[in-house]
């Protein structure tokens, strides 16, 4: 069962720009991160596919590294986003604009 | 036959992810993020990346979503209105164009590059034994660095997410 | 082709045993509680108006249960959601992919290891069907829209994610001494008997990981003395408060279900799975010396047997658990969770690390 290297690839540039376009087009700020977290993903997908492609397990080792990361940014991005709803009652980008002038 | 089904789990994923990104409940987007998750670990095991399609249940849609929706529901969030005002009407033209463009640009790179042909991989590929040798071995450096940023990243969650102490008041 | 018929098979095999021994476990929990409490338990139910001349008992109640649940109206609360209490069962049910029930069968020339999926992150993969679990419990509380069933579904899956931690930590213990992850190479490692007499269980090898991981278990299942998220006489339902009909049958047969699976993998890594003491492939040698030879298909059937008895048994141990143990408070709990089970299941796999590695 061998699936095709550019196959996969095809699948985590498709994913990616998916996560790109939800970052651009959602207000809700929770939503944003999950399409960050879809990006991460994406990338995870394509180490692996290339770690198969070398027969090497580096590239698995490094999707632990991005899994790891990625839940410590989640924890606390998550724990900003709840301070700063406590403060303003709002999830909506265009009105957390805290730096506006 | 395993092509035919990664095909599938392709369709699903996009699917999945779409929804994600455009379904208007949190909730549900979550749930869907989730859905992706899965059919994602589906896709590793597939790769013969076996221990990373674990992790990745028990890490990311085990654990990552949980707090996710723990924090949705948390903050009571309903369905997003659409959004009005002006300029977003221009701004999402361009914002999916732009990610049409990128696909294609990243779809187009990825196939450009020379992949070696995927012969059999070593036995063990993918298990437990092998990630973890590597794991302890050439990556010990950034595996205990990786520890104490999981430390800071608790205590930096619980700092910031508890509630103001009031001052008494006496 | 032949592969795929064969694990069809095996999979619909452990589907019907876990739904069976939810069943039973169904009738031992209302006649084991009777007796427990000193009552006679539920026995009002019966079949074509009392005309036969004899009384089936329980079983009347049995056969009435599921008909009463199937045909009842399915009563939803505005905003609520549908198609949650599947999802809750799924992730229980296909945990048992992993668990070996025999040892093999030979047929001609093919050997059927008796196992529906041999997979050799097999822990792993258990671990990860227990997470989705959360998701049965956290969605079931908010999509029921109402403020019971959320505090429930809070509760639980707060308690959920807790007590996996130290439930895989526990396991750990298992897996550096039997040195896999795979449950079959496991089940098979503690075939051999200490001194000639005394069966080599992982019991014997991890006992504080054995009753850390029932703890633990237990508390993942949300029954008594973990039970604050169904709380029975606060939160009425809890997290399905408000589901009924077919739904709800599918809540208590996951409730049931995760009671089996639980049972399955502390029999499987503590208990010597499907191994009968003394028994192997081709027979029983006693110690004694004395050797009874058994034909191949004798020895599966045993194994098979040995395996539900150990699993029933487990089941039989949690139902007595449940009525015999008060509700832990909520805070009390998390204690439990985080401050108590947590750093022993860290000194138990610090203890096993260091003899494992003085051993050899």
């Amino acid at each position: 069962m061998i699936v095709p290297t550019d196959w996969v690839l095809t699948l985590s540039a498709v994913l990616f720009a998916i996560g790109v376009v939800g970052v651009l087009v959602r207000r809700n700020v929770i939503v944003i991160f999950m399409a960050i977290e879809l990006m991460l993903n994406a990338v995870n997908l394509s180490f692996v596919a290339l770690a198969r492609s070398r027969g090497a397990v580096d590239g698995q080792v490094v999707v632990f590294f991005v899994m790891t990361v990625a839940a410590a940014e989640a924890a606390v991005g998550l724990a900003i986003i709840i301070a700063s709803f406590r403060n303003r009652a709002t999830v909506n980008a265009d009105e957390l604009a805290l730096l506006r002038g | 036959m395993g092509a035919a089904l990664f095909l599938l789990l392709a369709v699903l994923t996009v699917v999945a992810a779409l929804t994600v990104v455009l379904h208007p409940n949190p909730v549900k987007s979550a749930m869907a993020l989730v859905v992706t998750l899965f059919l994602l670990a589906v896709v590793f095991v597939l790769l013969e990346a076996h221990m990373i399609a674990a992790l990745q249940i028990i890490v990311y849609a085990g654990a990552i979503m949980v707090l996710f929706l723990f924090v949705i529901m948390l903050l009571n969030l309903q369905s997003d209105e659409p959004e009005l005002g002006r300029g977003h009407g221009v701004q999402r033209v361009l914002a999916w164009s732009g990610g049409v463009l990128l696909a294609l640009e990243l779809a187009v790179v990825a196939r450009g590059v020379p992949a070696a042909k995927v012969g059999a991989t070593p036995a063990g590929y993918g298990g437990a034994v092998a990630v973890a040798k590597s794991l302890y071995t050439d990556f010990l450096l950034p595996f205990e660095l990786t520890s104490i940023l999981l430390l800071v990243a608790v205590v930096g969650a619980v700092v910031l997410a508890q509630r103001q102490r009031r001052p008494d008041v006496s | 082709m032949i592969d795929v018929g064969i694990a069809g098979v095996k999979a619909l095999l452990v589907l019907l045993m876990v739904l069976n021994l939810s069943a039973i476990l169904l009738w031992v929990e209302r006649k084991g509680s009777a007796l427990i409490q000193d009552r006679i338990g539920a026995n009002r139910a019966n079949i074509f108006g009392g005309l036969l001349p004899f009384n089936l008992g329980i079983i009347n109640t049995l056969i009435a249960d599921p008909i009463k649940l199937l045909t009842k109206e399915d009563v939803i609360p505005a905003g609520a959601d549908k198609l949650l209490p599947f999802l809750a069962v799924f992730p229980v049910l296909v945990t048992f992919a992993a668990v070996p029930f025999g040892d093999q069968l030979q047929i001609g020339s093919t050997t059927i290891n008796l196992q529906v999926a041999d997979l050799d992150i097999g822990i792993l993969y258990v671990l990860a069907m227990s997470s989705l679990a959360v998701y049965g419990t956290v969605l079931g509380g908010w999509a029921s829209n109402s403020r019971w069933a959320l505090l429930g579904g809070i509760r639980g899956s707060a308690q959920m994610i807790s007590y996996e931690i130290a439930m895989g930590l526990a396991l750990i213990g298992a897996v550096m001494t039997f040195g896999t992850l795979d449950l079959q190479a496991i089940a098979r490692a503690q075939g051999h008997h200490f001194f000639g007499v005394i069966p080599a269980w992982g019991v014997i090898y991890q006992p504080v990981g054995f009753v850390i991981f029932l703890i633990a278990g237990i508390a993942e299942t949300k029954r008594v003395p973990f039970d604050l998220p169904e709380g029975e006489s606060e939160l009425i339902s809890g997290y399905f408060t408000e589901y009924s009909g077919m739904k709800q049958a599918a809540f208590m047969l996951s409730d049931f279900a995760e009671s089996v699976v639980v049972a399955g993998l502390a029999t499987t890594l503590f208990f010597g799975a499907w191994q009968v003491p003394f028994l192997f492939r081709d027979g029983f040698h006693f110690p004694g010396g004395s050797v009874v030879a058994l034909p191949q298909l004798v020895v599966v059937v045993l194994q098979i047997i040995s395996f539900t008895i150990k699993v029933f048994l487990l089941c039989v141990f949690q139902i007595l658990v449940r009525w015999t143990l008060p509700r832990y408070r909520y805070d009390q709990v998390m204690d439990l969770g985080w401050k108590f089970l947590l750093p022993i299941a860290l000194a138990n796999m610090l203890v096993t690390g260091v003899v494992v590695v003085l051993a050899g």
